[in-house]
């Protein structure tokens, strides 16, 4: 390894750095101002990537050079900002004052709609964007080639530095958007229309993630996935540059971009490893991140359970339903009871996401994470050690609760927005091992032959087992959330420091919810593997922790049996359908914005609102 | 007496089931002083925040230059010419001096010449010598200077300025006694909430007694300063 493999090396990061940076700048500009952690922004980014793919070719073709080129990137940056100000005049406006759950579901929501019509405009290939005229050839250095379209980001990063500082310190519009960061409501009592600011900060906002997506065509293609992979990787600039700071998140790109370049000499499999015990190591030491500050984040309100008074008729009623679930395999078919396994299933896993949101606050946007080490590890028993049914399940939820333990030990520091993006990238990291690590995990194709034993195999056997299994970690969580430790948990979601005035220790309630909540998942995950007898990466993926948001959304956030409620109804759909139509997320996340905007109780609470109000 | 400037008819506002104010009434007529006092907790604050439309409220009337405030936006009650400073003063403590200032201002009234950082630097002169300091590095008598410079920038008609003594020296306190003197030479009109009596009796040229969310008495500052038996009830001074 001699000195010029290390200054390529060091290049290539700074190229990385640089894309890196002018996208989660704009993510950061926008949390600063408005408050909205924007899940979107990977949605433009991507939007940004396939413009730029599909209209630089068309403009190099009317003529060629690069003055072509980089008008068809300048272009396609002011589209996408027109997007975002869509976005913000339809969407954002309306949801500046809810809780900062449905602030993000509801951009999730955008990014599912986005997904699917980014396929339906583009087509489902990936597209390869035509590289820069003037910037074809390799330059040397040091007697090695290096693209030079590369060195052509590593200026663009500064640049976009240079030219937002310049923005921010020079302009009133800059000096209104960092005023508005500090104090909105002061800033409209001076007289501060702030629509238009937050309107003109969406758009500049957008405009740098287009500018991001567009700069990657002529290396990246433009493809489905990079709508997920940046935001996370933007949420690990932010959060370890502090959230609403520029310089803190050039800083943090900087120093992402150097890890992973070298980082691929450490850990060649996975750079992401490297990125995470950065991120772990600089929120140990600087909750708020590089440049953050404490009082930035904070500021909604957590929305939960609410207080209740256990009633005998509710017993009575959860008893009936057990009952007639364990008659459902004398009159149903075996399609059928595959379905009912599988929302047992997404039931407990729903649930145990209930106990962390609804009752200790802690928007966990990762959730899959426990799901899926629970399902890989029961998977991994089995491949590895020959482990029956029996041991594996068990050796999931181990699994499953060891993550949740140092996960959580990391995010129990962090509260509502920081822990919502901390929980996601700590999950597509887990994804992202599962879907590289192929030698043990089998990467996209996963584990087969995850079969139960045979006394289980047969459907109602195993319908059975699921529902005795899942019932019972329902009622222990239960007990759990009717317990001295659930009301803990309930008071430091409403007011962490009045929780630890009374002497609660409200970081070690929060790591034990998170083991709890982990294993509960992790054992919906086992469960999971069996029934399928496979695992892949995608019970890890963003859409997994998705599924189980939807499911408490819809069910209701604010009571017990809503997610149980959410998750048969959800699945229900799903399977009805998902086969009817290729744009089941495009239907997902238009149902997920209107709940949030229109329907923000879900079903069981807007039931239990009509009871209460005709009382 | 002219038609009042700012016209607040049957205030109500409440945070949440917790009644604050009681339909109070009171008027602020051009380039006069008003003091607003009363005990703390009586709703000097929230009147305030109520008429700016920071606070949800109701009311018969809440007018300022014969437009109606209800259920305007709170900036485009800030357009109409109504300053506010409040209370904790609210400095941008990212911004600078300069920078505070820029984003207070706005062109005002016709035919007066507008306020500008330069003759606000004449005013407190302190202010002058740290132009480009930045708000969390300035001690509170400073803040609340700049606070008030700031509003002022947007050339308001009129000023509702919230406690503007608490917690900053005695010689600073004179010196907000001068600048609100030479805010009303220049015709703007000041609705002030005061707990420092001696400060609000010197500058006021009438006062609105407020005892739990009612005005208790209304009328000349001489009067009320007559009033000994009225004092002691309500401001226990």
């Amino acid at each position: 390894m001699d000195l010029s493999f290390l200054i390529i090396q060091s290049l290539s990061g700074l190229a990385s750095a640089s894309s890196l940076f002018i996208t989660a700048c704009g993510l950061t500009l926008v949390f600063g101002v408005t408050r909205i952690v924007n899940f979107a922004h990977g949605s433009l980014y991507m939007i940004g990537a396939y413009t730029a793919a599909t209209l630089l070719p068309r403009l190099l073709e009317l003529s060629y050079g690069p003055v072509s080129f980089w008008t068809g990137i300048l272009i396609t940056a002011l589209i996408v900002g027109a997007i975002g100000v869509l976005i913000e005049v339809l969407l954002l406006r309306r949801i500046y004052g809810a809780p900062e759950l449905f602030q993000l579901l509801a951009t999730f929501g955008v990014v599912l709609v986005v997904q699917d019509l980014v396929v339906q405009v583009f087509g489902p290939q990936d597209i390869l964007g035509p590289r820069a005229p003037g910037l074809r050839a390799p330059v040397e250095i040091l007697g090695r080639r290096f693209p030079s379209y590369e060195l052509a980001l590593i200026a663009a990063g500064p640049i976009v530095l240079g030219f937002v500082w310049l923005l921010l310190r020079k302009t009133r519009f800059g000096i209104l958007v960092r005023a508005a960061t500090q104090d909105r409501d002061m800033v409209a009592s001076l007289g501060v229309n702030q629509a238009l600011l937050f309107t003109g900060t969406l758009f500049l906002g957008a405009f740098l993630a287009g500018l991001g997506g567009a700069l990657q065509t002529p290396r990246v293609s433009a493809n489905t996935g990079m709508d997920l992979s940046i935001i996370a990787e933007c949420f690990v600039v932010t959060v370890v540059g502090g959230m609403g700071s520029v310089p803190g998140a050039f800083l943090a790109a900087l120093i992402i971009g150097q890890l992973q370049a070298f980082g691929i000499l450490i850990f060649p499999k996975s750079t992401l490893v490297v990125v995470f015990l950065l991120m772990a190591f600089v929120l140990a030491v600087r909750p708020y991140g590089f440049f953050g500050r404490p009082e930035i984040v904070g500021g909604t309100h957590a929305v939960g359970i609410v207080s209740r008074t256990p009633r005998a008729s509710g017993t009575v009623a959860a008893l009936i339903v057990l009952a007639l679930l364990a008659c459902l395999p004398l009159v149903s078919d075996a399609y059928l009871l595959k379905v009912a396994t599988e929302i047992l299933i997404f039931a407990l896993f729903a649930f145990s996401l209930q106990l962390l949101i609804g009752v200790g606050g802690l928007v966990s946007f990762g959730h899959a994470a426990f799901f899926g080490l629970g399902a890989y590890g029961a998977a991994l028993g089995v491949k590895w050690l020959d482990a029956p049914m029996e041991a594996a399940l068990p050796l999931g939820i181990l699994f499953a609760a060891a993550g949740a333990a140092l996960i959580g030990a990391f995010v129990v520091r962090l509260s509502g927005i920081y822990l919502a993006m901390m929980t996601l990238a700590a999950a597509q990291i887990l994804y992202a091992v599962a879907f590289q690590w192929v030698d043990v995990t089998g990467g996209d194709n996963g584990i087969v032959g995850v079969w139960p034993s045979t006394w289980a195999s047969p459907r109602n056997a195993y319908y059975i087992l699921t529902l005795i299994l899942c019932a019972t970690a329902v009622f222990i969580l239960k007990r759990a959330i009717d317990a001295p430790f659930g009301y803990a948990l309930r008071a430091a979601r409403d007011s962490e420091p009045r929780a630890e005035a009374i002497g609660l220790n409200v970081r070690r309630h929060r790591w034990l919810a998170f083991m709890l909540s982990g294993a509960a998942a992790g054992l919906a995950g086992g469960i999971y593997a069996f029934s399928r007898g496979s695992v892949d990466p995608s019970l890890l993926g963003i859409s997994t922790s998705v599924d189980a948001l939807a499911m408490l959304l819809l069910g209701g956030i604010q009571t017990i049996a809503g997610p149980l409620v959410g998750a048969g109804v959800l699945h229900t759909l799903r399977d009805q359908i998902m086969p009817l139509t290729g744009l089941w997320r495009l239907f997902l996340g238009v149902s997920i914005i209107a709940m949030v905007l229109l329907f923000p109780r879900g079903l069981v609470g807007t039931i239990r609102h009509w009871r209460e109000e005709r009382a | 007496m002219s038609t009042p400037l700012l016209d607040v008819r049957n205030l109500t506002a409440a945070y949440g089931r917790a009644q604050v104010l009681f339909g109070l009434s009171l008027q602020l007529h051009p380039g006069e002083v008003v003091a607003l006092v009363g005990r703390n907790g009586a709703g000097k604050t929230t009147t305030l925040k109520a008429v700016l439309g920071l606070v949800p409220a109701t009311a018969a009337r809440i007018a300022f230059k014969e437009h109606s405030l209800l259920g305007l936006p709170t900036y485009r009650i800030a357009r109409l010419g109504l300053g506010y400073v409040p209370e904790d003063r609210r400095i941008f403590t990212d911004l600078t001096v300069e920078e505070n200032l820029e984003v207070g201002r706005r062109s005002g009234r016709v035919g007066l010449s507008p306020w500008t950082p330069e003759r606000l630097f004449q005013l407190f002169p302190n202010l002058a010598e740290m132009r480009g300091r930045r708000g969390n590095q300035m001690s509170g008598g400073e803040q609340q200077m700049l606070s008030i410079a700031r509003t002022l920038m947007g050339n308001p008609a009129a000023i509702l300025l919230d406690e503007p003594s608490e917690g900053i020296a005695p010689v600073i306190v004179q010196m907000m006694g001068e600048a609100i003197r030479t805010m009303k030479a220049q015709g703007v009109a000041v609705l002030l909430s005061e707990q420092n009596w001696a400060f609000a009796a010197g500058i006021s040229d009438r006062a609105c007694v407020i005892e739990r969310g009612e005005i208790r008495f209304e009328g000349p500052m001489a009067q009320l300063l007559a009033n000994e038996t009225l004092r002691a009830e309500t401001l226990g001074v």
